[in-house]
């Protein structure tokens, strides 16, 4: 008998293509706008949260200068030199690297190519910080950092440009007016949120990049990576505490340097996708609202055509609640078709749209399972109830219904 | 489920009609439509109804159909009070015992008509293959077997009334009622129409009440009822139940 119902239902959808197609559509738009954004809002924050975790959760960096390095106190302040680096590394328990780093852009050339890198002066500390690989060759000696050797480890970007195919270990690079020997090839990181692309560096010694290219003592920013067995917020407050001592920052006075937490960052970031998130949530689920308001809208206008048809069901025999299981399926059937369809469109959409935004494309079964009950119940209240009121007159009634 | 009408041994009438008044609206606005009708009806007969425009043909019918229930007084069917069943009872009684032929046809748009006179036996719980076959015979019946796949929108009046007609006979029932079946229809096409009521009040024994205007078309009735003002204003036998004749 339920099969009949269906086919019946599935029969009368048929009939009415225009009145159907109509009732999709608001459950068709509302679905598939609900499961595009809650699943690129989830993808942007998942991508955003494995960009930060490339960054490592446990660097602090340190800079000179209050904010981020763009206000012109960081001009003004005294640089880092490597004494403060030899201290911090004396001094402060639970951190497994202390690296000091000067950077520099530059052009790289090689046979006929040149492109533009940037140039890291560090110690082999800073890529066990970073826990950054190598795909190949090896990272400094001692003895070459002491000395200021002219070797070079560089990023997969700088090979992809320069050297395509090409074996890079062991030969010589040209960057700006330094010929350096390769000696390594960095594992691909892929983009990062912060900084660019971290794969178009070329690293050097720090003091081959001091004395060939920065041409002074200063060291641009320490980077520290923490035992990740301790919490970074104490370590953060013991660096500041000998920072300020050394730079004779007394009382009141403000730092005048920074340390970036790239774990308060994550925090901080993953919060702000999060609420990007829920109120594209949000937005989504009014538009399945007024789908739904959309669906009201045409059941109402089609009530009175239905009130005679439920008229006429009565007159010939059947009862209240046979014509009722049948207006409950037509509407089950005809609003869960809407949400398929809806399904299939969203899931064409964050397809076609992971693309160009660069976004990893997840189908996450809990969303589209939410959205497609929810269209079923939009369905059942709004073809059910104006149903039911036609069929609790009685058929004279309801055939008599302008 | 189905309400238990059978037959007494007292041997009822089919349809009795005991002071019934019918009252629309409330108050100022309130009209009574009836005013006390008593009728029997017994099984097997043919009966015309007949009146002046407004005097309670419909409404009665709709009565004696089930589709509405009086204000007060009884109606027996099969000796059963059917004020006494409940929404649900009165629809198996329809769909068990009753065929209707609305004054405007009430078929279901875009709805083919073979799939209209199907609709009944749909209720009914026939399987998809006898439905199918009956719905055929009936269509047959009324000279529409070569339009069964055609919208009420695709058929003219006369054809609409047949198609009307056959949804009303599928479920062979007890009681034919039919509230001007010939009204819209030009008098070749009316005779036809009530030579295939006569028909089935002769070879099926179904009993038909029907409402007419026209006198032609009444006296091919065993009995006419004269309705005035709500009320019976006589009762014309023209010949007895299954009796040969004209
Ligand atoms: N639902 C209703 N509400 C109020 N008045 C009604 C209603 N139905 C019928 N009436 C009134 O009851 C009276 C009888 O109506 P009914 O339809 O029974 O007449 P009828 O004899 O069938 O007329 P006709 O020959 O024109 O079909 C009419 O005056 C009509 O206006
Ligand atoms: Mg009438």
């Amino acid at each position: 008998m339920l099969l009949t119902t269906i086919l019946l239902s599935l029969r009368e959808i048929r009939r009415h293509m225009m009145r159907s197609f109509l009732t999709v559509l608001g459950v068709v738009i509302g679905v598939s706008a609900v499961v595009t954004m809650v699943t690129l809002g989830h993808a942007t924050t998942r991508s955003v949260q494995s960009q930060i975790s490339g960054l490592g959760s446990n660097l602090l960096t340190i800079l000179p200068g209050q904010g981020m390095g763009r206000g012109g106190g960081a001009q003004a302040a005294q640089p880092f030199k490597i004494d403060d680096v030899d201290a911090i590394r004396g001094q402060i328990g639970g951190v497994t690297s202390v690296a000091p780093q000067v950077q520099a852009q530059a052009t790289a050339i090689r046979n006929a190519a040149n492109w533009t890198v940037t140039v890291n002066g560090t110690t082999g500390e800073y890529l066990i910080g970073q826990q950054w690989a190598l795909a190949s060759g090896r990272v400094f000696s001692a003895a070459e950092e002491q000395a200021g050797k002219s070797v070079c480890i560089i990023g997969d970007t700088v090979k992809t440009n320069l050297y395509a195919d090409d074996e890079t270990i062991g030969t010589t690079l040209r960057v700006g007016r330094v010929s350096c020997e390769v000696i390594g090839l960095l594992a691909k990181r892929g983009q990062s949120g912060i900084g660019g692309d971290q794969d178009n560096t070329v690293i050097m010694p720090f003091r081959t990049v001091q004395r060939r290219f920065t041409g002074n003592r200063n060291v641009q920013f320490v980077s520290i990576a923490v035992d990740p067995r301790y919490d970074n917020a104490p370590i953060r407050d013991s660096i500041s505490a000998l920072l300020r001592e050394r730079r004779n920052i007394t009382g009141g006075k403000a730092d005048d340097f920074t340390i970036l937490d790239t774990k308060q960052i994550s925090d901080a970031l993953g919060n702000a996708t999060a609420q990007l998130t829920a109120v594209v949530t949000a937005v989504a689920a009014i538009s399945l609202l007024v789908g739904g308001i959309g669906i009201m809208n045409i059941m109402l206008v089609s009530v009175t055509e239905r009130t005679r048809e439920i008229g006429i069901r009565l007159a010939i025999g059947a009862t209240a609640d046979e014509v009722l299981m049948q207006f409950l399926v037509e509407a089950v059937v005809l609003s869960s078709l809407g949400g398929l369809v809806g399904l299939a469109l969203a899931f064409v959409a964050c397809l076609g749209l992971s693309i160009p935004l660069k976004m990893p494309f997840v189908w996450e079964p809990q969303i589209n399972l939410i959205a497609f009950a929810i269209s079923a119940v939009i369905g059942v209240i709004f073809g059910y109830f104006p149903a039911r009121r036609a069929a609790a007159l009685d058929p004279i009634e309801a055939l008599r219904h302008e | 489920m189905t309400p238990d009408v059978t037959p007494d041994p007292l041997n009822q009438p089919l349809i009795a009609l005991r002071g019934v008044t019918k009252r629309y609206g409330v108050g100022a606005a309130a009209f009574q439509a009836l005013k006390g009708i008593d009728l029997e009806v017994a099984a097997g007969d043919f009966l015309a109804v007949m009146g002046p425009s407004g005097s309670g043909k419909s409404t009665c019918m709709n009565i004696l159909g089930c589709l509405d229930v009086p204000t007060t007084g009884a109606f027996l069917f099969k000796g059963v009070n059917v004020e006494g069943l409940d929404r649900v009872q009165r629809s198996l009684l329809r769909r068990r015992y009753l065929g209707f032929v609305f004054q405007g046809f009430n078929l279901l748009a875009r709805t083919t008509a073979l799939e209209n006179v199907e609709l009944p036996l749909v209720y009914r719980g026939e399987p998809r293959k006898r439905r199918h076959d009956l719905a055929m015979a009936a269509l047959d019946k009324v000279g529409l077997a070569d339009w069964r796949d055609h919208t009420p929108a695709e058929l003219s009046g006369g054809q609409l009334q047949r198609v009307a007609i056959a949804r009303a006979i599928v479920t062979h029932p007890d009681v034919l009622l039919a509230d001007e079946p010939t009204g819209n229809l030009d008098s070749e096409r009316s005779i036809e129409i009530m030579q295939l009521l006569t028909d089935l009040n002769r070879a099926s024994g179904i009993t038909v009440l029907m409402v007419t205007h026209e006198a032609e078309m009444a006296a091919f009735a065993n009995t006419i009822v004269h309705f005035k003002d709500g009320r019976v204003g006589g009762v014309e036998t023209l010949r007895r139940p299954g009796a040969d004749g004209a």
